[in-house]
């Protein structure tokens, strides 16, 4: 394993940004390794009472029966679909506006894609009163409206970004441009383990709570550690959190879920490649700030990518997982759209949870491949589901799942 | 400060701003099309660009503004590669006498070439082609070694972008790597034209008194007073992109119908281009005069 001190993952990682913001990532540096690697001025203290008190943390490690007797082994769910907001991004966002608040910074912008990372900065942007900004790719307001609702809620202003494919990857594009004008009041709340270098390494290490706290509780719980932890995979923040404290136990398989979205496949022509599975088929190149593993095309052109979840529908991935990915520490899978439909009536129907249709990713690799993980599972449930809901019975029934339940209930009315 | 070796000898784009200020013109090459790029980069010569940055399009263009973006956009939707761009550039400078510098993004540069990725094939490319520098925005000084290393062997420039915000420790680093010239950027944001010239620049300029490269001014000029106030301010030159894609986008926009419409179009942009340039110019070398004692270059 490499070492962490110049922001680089073995080749990943690095700064590759325009000289104007550089100054201010240097000052963020600085700052992360004041406050939140060595605690300076209670720091850390304050962002764990607040992830109590406002967040509702710790999660519960649930252990999923009735999934258990289906694969005929022990399952158990980290709960981040209870944490407040309904998703692990909050782990994030309260982190990093509570150090842009002891950084002495009086405005926030950040990007969304599934809108989940907005909402989160929204509550704690409210949460700690400060402005707030957010960016995000038209096609994602229209698949997401009630997250728009609530980032208004909390009195942040949205900006739709109308260019290219209006999903997350122009909303990190327009969200730079923001912070490279007003670089000197403003902090960017950048939404996964990307970017230049310290973000990968800071969000992360907001995100390590949920690790942190699952290897305790499945200890307590089961009695030892699991065989595997599974993740779903787009940029990669809730799977570095899942798995961090973990990677250095060498026994606890490390399975990365990238969407498949409808295939693997890449069209070139077209610029597009139909899923988001940028660790399993990617290469390296250089976006958004970090060297990583990349969609794109023999160019370097970044190609649009695809999933039914907004949340993995981005071309780029964590230059930390794309490392470990290449050292074998971690192992990248996917699963495709369909099968993650699948999985988010799967466990709404057996357990009585209504997953995000990304965490449905990392549910979906268990109902095709228990055997691959051992006796002894955790999956990651990253968020939960409520916000999937128009998509979900749209995608649903455009593919007339079995799984679904039939809407006709809604039928001969007017 | 400013204690970069001089060069043995002076590359053409240092030569470019050697008897007077140098207009620095952009354009996004493939916007709307390749050989209305070739079109109107002779015309931004013959209304007085002394040297013409190109921009290879990146679908990702984090430090363009709207301007830029869109001619990206159009660029690469009319089938715009690196390749093509190359080509492009060995036909320009068989027949423009000014130096050529390529604008692009790292990781175009970083993927070129069959070989493992790296900068070098794209280099010596952009050599084979009659490109005299590079301009990569969002290559910080600090992950510039490899492509330094790789201008050297080809005898190109690599320019970087002074900021507003830049350090004075990140202005030494930058200015002992820098060859060509220093890009100035004469305000916090993106690319765009405004309408007023920013205090910022002022303050980077007398920062980069003492500098032996030349410094051009860039990031929201577009008109003859916007020139004439930067460089009686102590610029060598400014750069200017998108008050020339704005009018290239005009035509894009309009949407000739016939062929012998758009050869009609496609010459009256390049004449408003020349003009534009000329504007420019003349901006540039009033502010010149206003010099009392020009820096001797």
């Amino acid at each position: 394993m490499s070492s962490e001190s110049d922001g680089k993952f073995g080749d990943y990682g690095g700064q590759f940004v325009p000289e104007a913001l550089m100054p201010a990532i240097e000052e963020l540096t600085d700052a992360y390794e004041r406050y939140v690697l060595d605690n300076e001025d209670g720091f850390v203290d304050e962002f764990r009472q607040r992830l109590g008190d406002f967040g509702g943390r710790p999660t519960p490690l649930q252990r999923a029966d009735r999934l258990s007797e289906r694969y005929d082994r022990d399952v158990y769910l980290k709960r981040e679909d209870l944490l407040h907001g309904g998703a692990h991004k909050l782990n994030n966002a309260l982190g990093q506006v509570l150090l842009a608040k002891y950084m002495g910074k009086d405005r926030i912008v950040a990007e969304t894609g599934a809108g989940q990372h907005g909402t989160a900065t929204a509550m704690a942007a409210a949460h700690l009163g400060m402005p707030c900004e957010i960016y995000m790719g038209r096609t994602d307001i229209n698949r997401q409206r009630p997250n728009v609702f609530r980032m208004r809620i909390h009195d942040a202003e949205v900006n739709p970004v109308d260019v290219g494919s209006g999903t997350l990857k122009e909303a990190i594009n327009a969200t730079m441009r923001d912070w490279a004008t007003n670089v000197e009041d403003t902090h960017y709340v950048i939404g996964s383990v990307v970017g230049p270098h310290p973000f990968p390494r800071m969000v992360r290490d907001f995100q390590s709570i949920i690790s942190e706290e699952a290897r305790e509780q499945i200890r307590e719980q089961a009695g030892r550690l699991p065989d595997s932890v599974v993740a779903c995979a787009g940029g990669g923040s809730n799977t570095m959190g899942a798995f961090h404290e973990f990677v250095g136990d060498e026994d606890v398989g490390l399975v990365a879920v990238e969407a498949g979205g409808s295939s693997l496949t890449i069209d070139e022509e077209e610029g597009l490649a139909p899923h988001s599975a940028s660790l399993s088929v990617g290469e390296e190149g250089v976006l958004h700030g970090a060297r990583t593993k990349l969609l794109q095309n023999p160019d370097g052109q970044i190609l649009e990518s695809h999933s039914v979840s907004a949340g993995l529908d981005y071309s780029g991935v964590g230059p930390e997982l794309a490392h470990l990915a290449d050292e074998g520490r971690v192992r990248p899978v996917n699963v495709d759209d369909d099968a993650a439909l699948d999985a988010f009536h799967r466990l709404s129907t057996l357990e009585g949870i209504i997953p995000a249709l990304e965490s449905s990713h990392a549910l979906g690799y268990l109902e095709e491949n228990p055997e691959q993980l051992g006796d002894l599972v955790v999956v990651n449930v990253s968020g939960r589901g409520d916000k999937d809901l128009d998509t979900v019975i749209e995608e649903s029934d455009r593919r007339d799942l079995d799984a679904a339940p039939s809407m006709e209930v809604f039928e001969g009315g007017e | 400060m400013a204690s970069e070796p001089d060069p043995a000898t002076e590359s053409d784009i240092e030569e470019a701003f050697a008897d007077e200020p140098a207009l620095v013109s952009y354009v996004a090459v493939g916007d709307p099309d390749a050989e209305s790029t070739k079109e109107y980069v002779r015309a931004l010569v013959r209304g007085g660009a002394d040297v013409v940055e190109l921009g290879l399009p990146f679908s990702e263009p984090i430090a363009e503004g709207p301007t830029i973006q869109q001619a990206i956009r159009r660029a690469l939707d009319a089938g715009m590669t690196p390749d093509r761009y190359f080509d492009l550039v060995a036909d320009l400078s068989g027949d423009v006498d000014v130096p050529l510098v390529c604008m692009t993004y790292y990781n175009l540069i970083y993927q070129y070439g069959e070989s493992e990725a790296g900068p070098e094939p794209f280099v010596e490319a952009a050599a084979e082609a009659g490109i005299s520098g590079l301009i990569v925005p969002d290559l910080p000084v600090d992950e510039s070694g490899p492509l330094k290393e790789a201008c050297e062997a080809h005898g190109l420039d690599l320019v970087f972008i002074v900021a507003p915000t830049t350090t004075d420790d990140r202005l030494d680093r930058m200015l002992d790597r820098a060859t060509g010239f220093v890009y100035v950027q004469g305000r916090l944001g993106t690319t765009g034209t405004r309408t007023d010239v920013s205090s910022e620049t002022h303050v980077s300029l007398d920062r980069l008194a003492d500098t032996k490269l030349p410094k051009a001014v860039g990031f929201g000029i577009s008109e003859r007073e916007h020139a004439r106030e930067i460089v009686a301010g102590g610029a060598d030159g400014v750069v200017v992109g998108s008050a020339f894609v704005d009018i290239i986008a005009e035509q894009s926009s309009a949407g000739s119908q016939t062929q012998s419409d758009d050869v009609a179009e496609q010459k009256n942009v390049a004449d408003r281009l020349e003009a534009k340039a000329r504007e420019l110019k003349e901006g540039a070398l009033a502010g010149w005069n206003e010099v009392p004692e020009p820096e001797g270059k």
